[in-house]
């Protein structure tokens, strides 16, 4: 299904921060609903405040409270950019772009584990609303560098069974989560991963290793968001290059060509 | 409401304003945020005689009021634009400009005479001024005799109005402008990206795979402006003016300078609504103004 995407004022209600690198931003539109958007599709934005920069940020859809009206960002205190978009207060102005790209299948069965790590989880909350909306059952694995590092855990929770590692061992299984023996259990069919390279890669291998269908969320640089600059590209077997921001950014991993 | 008209070559554009090649995609990216059919012109993605699947990434970086791009003409080719694209965008009611790039001088010609017969391509648009393509592109319009082979080729090719697009990347580019002018270009596009580079200092690998880009967007737009106003003073023909154009503002300081008309690139992705916005606020220059026409901007530079 393709949604319009739409260009809208959204007010700042909230900038919850998480520990001292993330920001939970809870943003609702001045006019009209947030925009439908499917889990896995993501938004630009454009950073106020901030003068070095001046391209849109992309992030991903991480919620849309529709009780409330709201749209949930999840930023990673990365550069310039996000950091302005950390630091923005209750009532403060965001102009956005949305929805953009292609999101995660949603598999009509209970088999299907969400993997996220660090600011990655953001995707998975959506995907997990919707699955559990339908009547499923999914499981989160969850990895971050320490207990602090895991976000928005209560949420999860009220989805699904929450499995977690920590590259420190301070809660969970201790490692990174290709450690832990849910990813391998016989019960799980179809994998939706997001989180940074290194952690993608390795759960890809282990799905193709083991036979578990895999999608993942990459993050290339981009620029308009839109398909038209031709940055964000990745190698695909079946097509060549073609735009992350429109093809993906969500990817089954048989259509890339990661030396996994 | 003020006449908001330009001439190029043959061509009346309705409004100064289209989008720059490589920033627009083909228009249709574009739909859901503007109504298409306001612009000026569209000028699509650089097109070549064979499908190219340009440069490996990291083609992109951010930097201080711009941003570089390696992107190496990705394109399905110009038959796949003849055969597929043309048909989904030849009925929108603006100027649908092809920018028309490639290696060697019979890639240039082999796609001006397959657009030749579309009555619904406007005009071409020759890039003499690619930096991001290991043969061809830059290189033919870095030497006035390399710019006049080209393009001295595809006006025999190419029947309708031609644009030649030029690189800024020339000791002068007065004497490029002049050579393709007596090639017979119907007007001329200025300027290209500047050739750029940056590096991941933590890394000390460059941000490009192919370690050079083209820079654009606001950080260029002065040496634009410049550049543009000495080609205007020195050609006959009219002179598109791009380089940085982010708003109605920036689009009146080219045409001041002596542009007929202008294209906004880089702006387009950080508001896909630029365009449509520069356009109203030139109307809205015009009557404050009291001015009835945009043609009257042309060149009304006070020194």
């Amino acid at each position: 299904m393709e949604y319009k995407k739409h260009i809208l004022d959204f007010k700042v209600v909230q900038n919850q921060h998480l520990g001292m690198n993330y920001s939970l931003l809870m943003l609702k539109p001045f006019e009209g609903e947030v925009p439908p958007s499917a889990p896995g599709q993501f938004a630009q934005v454009l950073v106020p405040n901030s003068k070095r920069t001046f391209l849109r940020r992309p992030i991903s859809i991480c919620n849309i409270d529709r009780d409330n009206n709201q749209l949930w960002l999840l930023v990673r205190r990365a550069g310039e950019g996000t950091a302005a978009l950390c630091d923005l207060h209750e009532g403060d102005t965001l102009n956005v772009m949305l929805p953009l790209g292609h999101g995660f299948t949603l598999h009509r069965d209970d088999a299907m584990l969400l993997v996220g790590g660090g600011v990655g989880v953001a995707p998975l909350l959506m995907l997990g609303k919707e699955l559990k909306e339908q009547g499923m059952q999914p499981q989160f694995l969850l990895g971050a560098r320490t207990k602090a590092d895991l976000l928005l855990l209560d949420q999860f929770s009220t989805l699904g069974k929450v499995h977690i590692t920590t590259d420190d061992g301070s809660t969970g299984v201790h490692g990174v989560v290709t450690k832990h023996p849910v990813l391998t259990s016989d019960n799980i069919a179809h994998i939706a991963c997001c989180g940074p390279m290194p952690m993608m890669r390795a759960v890809a291998a282990l799905a193709r290793q083991q036979g578990i269908d895999c999608e993942v969320s990459l993050e290339n640089l981009m620029a308009c968001g839109m398909g038209a600059c031709l940055c964000c590209v990745e190698d695909t077997a079946d097509a060549g290059n073609v735009c992350v921001c429109t093809e993906g950014p969500v990817f089954n991993i048989n259509r890339l060509k990661w030396q996994i | 409401m003020a006449d908001l008209s330009v001439q190029i070559g043959n061509l009346k554009l309705k409004n100064p304003v289209m989008t720059a090649s490589g920033t627009f995609g083909y228009g249709e990216e574009f739909a859901d945020l503007i109504d298409l059919n306001q612009l000026g012109g569209i000028i699509v993605k650089g097109t070549t005689r064979m499908p190219r699947q340009g440069n490996p990434y990291p083609r992109m970086v951010e930097t201080p009021s711009g941003m570089l791009n390696a992107v190496g003409l990705q394109n399905k080719g110009v038959d796949h634009f003849v055969e597929h694209i043309y048909l989904r965008i030849k009925d929108l009611d603006t100027a649908i400009i092809v920018n028309v790039s490639g290696s060697t001088v019979d890639d240039y010609v082999a796609v001006c005479e397959r657009l030749n017969p579309l009555d619904k391509v406007a005009a071409v648009e020759i890039n003499i001024s690619c930096p991001n393509v290991k043969q061809g592109g830059m290189t033919f319009g870095t030497t006035c005799a390399g710019a006049q082979s080209v393009v001295s080729a595809c006006r025999k090719a190419y029947d309708g109005t031609m644009i030649v697009k030029l690189t800024p990347n020339v000791t002068d580019v007065t004497e490029i402008a002049r050579a393709v002018q007596d090639a017979g270009a119907d007007a001329l596009s200025l300027t290209n990206t500047f050739l750029g580079m940056a590096i991941d200092v933590e890394r000390q690998v460059p941000c490009l795979s192919t370690i050079t880009g083209g820079l654009s967007g606001p950080c260029i737009r002065p040496i634009a402006v410049r550049m543009v106003w000495q080609v205007a003073k020195t050609v006959n023909i009219p002179v598109i003016g791009l380089g940085g154009i982010m708003n109605g503002r920036d689009a009146v300081e080219f045409m001041l300078a002596g542009a007929t008309a202008v294209q906004i690139g880089t702006a387009n992705f950080v508001d896909p609504q630029a365009t449509v916005k520069a356009i109203h606020y030139i109307n809205d220059y015009l009557n404050r103004h009291g001015l009835d026409s945009a043609t009257q901007l042309i060149g009304a530079l006070k020194t």
